[in-house]
């Protein structure tokens, strides 16, 4: 959001005292700055392994490879390989994000040969079968949310900014989240998600945050409680490369199709 | 048992040879080899009209499915063998090619050559596998697709035809004089051996997915002639015709809605004909505050020979509803029917899979045909309502 970044300071300075910021225009401050942080990382590749966990401790394992492409002004362009189960094993998923309106998506089927434009409109879906929503997966905009800072307040010893964000963008199962945003990493460490009766549902925790390439911070651990189930998901991510060399084309309905 | 690839065994014998040649370097976490093993049985509720027929099946079938990429993912070689063993139809029994390909991807062109599986209409039908013609033998053919910003153009040459299969006399599922498929007609004095050429165009614009495609040569789909066999029974021999085919395939993806139009006009098999399918499916999305969705669907088929058409569905309506769990096991049920609106009898179709642990998959289908009258394309289906249970393992 180049727009919002340009315009926001100056804004400010036309105000009479900077500081005097609601908690509105601290909650988005906070927003842009953590997407500013997050910026020109152009490419990235890693390995995520997914753990899902019934009520009764069962677990089952899906293995996706991710491959993510920066895009400048708009949401990122996703391709997701999925290597295990063994029957879903070849299937890719294509995903063009975008801020407020709806995402682009294909499905490539490997049984039929086939790509097929999915519809976006199932943001609140599960990610195959597990307690993340397609919405929890895609990029970050500034622009999907309103924001509000709350507090600030520490979580395990380190300091953080409380900001309660709400979805601006069409069919989101959340009316709130709030979350706990490392004030030196400026990555969030903990999210609650806040269902469409205003009631807890889910709380994401990150763990083991690294840093890459010297600027960007990824976590290594991502644990999702559903807390109305009592099911969890925990994401595990690996090899994580940035700058690999993927271009546009990499993320195109014939990629899709050799994606393996 | 019948090899479905004629004519071209020794050639490959010999990549199969150089397969487990390429197989030898094999990754160090990954093995190249994947596939699906499968038991499937099938009841019928009624006893065959045909003597030679029976009221259950027993088969097995393998997949494997071997991959390797070399020069960083732009070149990759791929081998899918098939092979079907059915308790008792000898024509069911029957091994593919599914799939023996090189692939090269540069950045404004892909090229590929050998066997291979494309959704559209280049493929022929392997019908013995299923009577909804999703299974696909493999097609000879060298493709490059240019990849460009006005669109993806796909140019195909397609030498070797590959005949269509049918249920012998002792399976079921077939038409009430059984086909005999070692007598072939083709209106090419080439034969088999025409080649055919194809081009498609197709480009994303925002919502809509667009594809124009154009096929010249020996059709897929061919016609069924009376005549006489060996000792003097009646058989049905395929002829294959050569023909022109223009078609159009767009979906319009708008929050909810699937819009769906697949058009063709074929000519060079009888009159020139214009036939089309259309509908749509609307997903509910996390029904009653679950994880589950339910789509609804309805497709028009439309067919300008009318009732003259040899495909059951020229005037057809099909209802339908699909059931995704969105749990663990990615349950899914599709249930629906076709009913034909010049009185041609009505299909019910039910579909239901579910993953069973880590590596099985466990799929059902149920399958009614209603008040098919004897002047029907589909006449012959209409004692042979079945169920059907396959239990998938996946390597």
């Amino acid at each position: 959001m180049k727009k919002w970044l340009i315009l926001i300071p100056l804004w400010i300075l036309f105000l009479p005292d900077a500081w005097a910021e609601t908690p509105e225009e601290k909650g988005l401050r906070l927003a842009i700055e953590m997407d500013h942080r997050n910026e020109g990382w152009v490419s990235q590749e890693a390995d995520m392994r997914m753990i899902l966990r019934n009520k009764q401790g069962q677990e089952s394992i899906r293995e996706i490879r991710s491959r993510t492409l920066e895009v400048p002004g708009d949401g990122d362009k996703g391709l997701s390989i999925f290597d295990t189960p063994a029957d879903v094993k070849g299937t890719a998923f294509l995903s063009y994000t975008h801020a407020t309106r709806p995402d682009d998506q294909w499905l490539y089927l490997p049984a039929l040969k086939r790509v097929k434009r999915i519809a976006s409109a199932n943001k609140s879906g599960p990610f195959m079968g597990s307690e993340f929503a397609y919405e929890d997966l895609t990029s970050q905009e500034v622009a999907k949310y309103t924001y509000k800072w709350l507090r600030d307040e520490p979580i395990e010893g380190r300091d953080c900014y409380t900001v309660e964000r709400y979805p601006a963008y069409e069919n989101s199962g959340y009316t709130r989240q709030i979350a706990w945003v490392d004030k030196d990493m400026y990555q969030p460490l903990k999210i609650e998600f806040y269902d469409r009766k205003n009631a807890l549902l889910k709380t994401l925790t990150f763990r083991d945050y690294k840093q890459y390439l010297e600027k960007y911070w990824r976590a290594d651990v991502m644990d999702m409680i559903n807390h109305q189930t009592g099911k969890s998901t925990r994401l595990l991510w690996s090899n994580y490369q940035f700058k690999t060399g993927l271009s546009d084309r990499d993320f195109d309905r014939n990629s899709l199709k050799r994606a393996r | 048992m019948r090899i479905a690839r004629r004519g071209i065994r020794p050639r490959s014998a010999a990549l199969v040879l150089v397969c487990s040649l390429l197989q030898a370097p094999a990754g160090a976490n990954s093995t190249p080899w994947s596939g699906t093993l499968g038991v499937e049985a099938r009841l019928f509720a009624s006893s065959p009209r045909d003597p030679r027929q029976h009221d259950h099946n027993l088969s097995v079938f393998l997949e494997p499915e071997f991959y390797r990429e070399w020069s960083g993912g732009r070149d990759s070689f791929t081998f899918v063998p098939f092979l079907r063993l059915d308790q008792h139809d000898d024509e069911r029994s029957h091994g593919d090619i599914r799939e023996l390909t090189w692939l090269r991807a540069a950045r404004e062109w892909e090229l590929r050559v050998g066997v291979r599986k494309v959704f559209w209409v280049i493929n022929q039908t392997d019908l013995v596998e299923n009577i909804d013609q999703e299974d696909k033998l493999g097609q000879p053919m060298v493709n490059l697709a240019l990849i460009r910003n006005w669109g993806t153009v796909d140019l195909f040459l397609l030498p070797g035809f590959r005949e269509r299969t049918f249920p012998g006399p002792e399976g079921r599922l077939r038409t009430p004089i059984p086909v005999d498929t070692d007598r072939p007609v083709y209106e090419s004095s080439r034969g088999n051996d025409r080649v055919d050429a194809a081009i498609r165009w197709s480009q994303v614009l925002g919502d809509w997915d667009v594809g124009v495609s154009h096929f010249s040569g020996t059709s897929r789909e061919p016609r069924l002639l009376p005549a006489l066999g060996a000792q003097g029974t009646p058989v049905l021999i395929p002829r294959y015709d050569v023909i022109d085919q223009t078609g159009l395939d767009v979906q319009a993806t708008k929050g909810n809605w699937l819009w769906k139009l697949e058009a063709l006009r074929r000519s060079g098999q009888g009159d020139s004909y214009t036939a089309a399918v259309g509908g749509f499916e609307y997903t509910f999305y996390g029904i009653g505050g679950t994880a589950r969705d339910l789509g609804v669907l309805l497709e028009y088929h439309a067919d300008d020979r009318g009732v003259d058409a040899a495909t059951p569905f020229q005037n057809d309506l099909f209802v339908g509803g699909r059931l995704t769990l969105n749990d663990t096991q990615s349950t899914e049920l599709l249930a629906g029917a076709i009913v034909d609106l010049d009185g041609d009898g009505q299909f019910y179709n039910l579909e239901a899979s579910r993953r069973l642990g880590e590596r099985f998959v466990a799929s059902i289908e149920l399958r009614a045909f209603v008040d098919v009258p004897p002047s029907a394309p589909s006449f012959g289906l209409a004692r042979d309502d079945y169920a059907q249970m396959e239990i998938a393992y996946h390597f």
